[in-house]
């Protein structure tokens, strides 16, 4: 197949959103300037639906009898990278906000609740331990808690 | 890491996972802080950071947080994200955690 008969612009608008999708979850999620606003995400993915828009152009042009499976692959496969560019903004902009409110939750100038908890080799670990152990050889300054979803 | 050691602050970090899994999550990243396990959500409830049903299988699990505490455990700082991609950085953390004595 010649690069003339290949509708290249749809094909290269899905490849784009799968790694668009890939590279976020892989990589940039581990950066916080590209996860706290995903905007390398956000304009790949802007990228990918100008070459599926072009594809789809491509596909239903008049002037290129292009067979019915042309355009029926052409909105099949835009319609499936338009769902996972939705889910990824729906999950990040929209269900990552239900969070409780957690009115609660210790403030500023409050004690913090004392703990006991396991740590990874399974031994006790309080607080006040947290906090008199040295940290680097010196009496630590303070602890960071840092309170996370987990992998469950 | 080191920037955090440095300055004195021991990051801390806690969640519903056993010890095995938060383990093997330390070995892989290459993390050194404790990670700390508190799979019935006692001390999650006790800081009122309980998101109910939110885990596999309508599990409970920890929203996520994060609070400074100095060393006489008073709480000097608290992030309470409105969305949970987003989380407080580095950076910040070190600019407050400056003006711990």
């Amino acid at each position: 197949m010649t690069l003339r008969r290949l509708n290249w612009p749809l094909w290269a608008g899905f490849l784009l959103t799968i790694v668009s999708v890939i590279t976020f979850f892989s990589f940039l999620v581990w950066i916080p300037s590209t996860r706290n606003f995903p905007w390398v995400t956000l304009l790949m993915f802007g990228a990918a639906a100008v070459l599926l828009f072009l594809g789809v152009r491509r596909a239903f042009a008049a002037e290129q009898a292009k067979p019915r499976r042309a355009k029926i692959g052409a909105v099949i496969l835009t319609s499936v990278c338009a769902f996972f560019i939705a889910a990824f903004v729906f999950s990040f902009f929209v269900a990552a906000r239900w969070l409780p409110a957690s009115t609660n939750a210790p403030q500023v100038g409050q004690k913090a609740p004392e703990f006991t908890l396991a740590d990874t080799s399974g031994k006790s670990v309080s607080l006040a331990q947290l906090l008199s152990t040295p940290v680097n050889g010196n009496a630590p300054k303070g602890v960071l808690l840092i309170f996370y979803r987990g992998y469950w | 890491m080191a920037a955090f050691n440095e300055h004195g602050i021991r990051p801390v970090a806690i969640s519903v996972d056993s010890p095995d899994i938060s383990r093997k999550l330390a070995q892989q990243a290459g993390y050194t802080f404790p990670i700390l396990s508190d799979p019935d959500v006692e001390t999650i409830r006790r800081y009122d950071l309980v998101h109910a049903g939110a885990g596999e299988n309508g599990h409970d699990i920890a929203r996520p947080a994060e609070f400074l505490i100095d060393s006489s455990g008073t709480v000097r700082w608290v992030n309470l994200t409105e969305n949970y991609w987003i989380r407080a950085t580095p950076e910040k953390i070190l600019e407050v955690g400056r003006l711990l004595k």
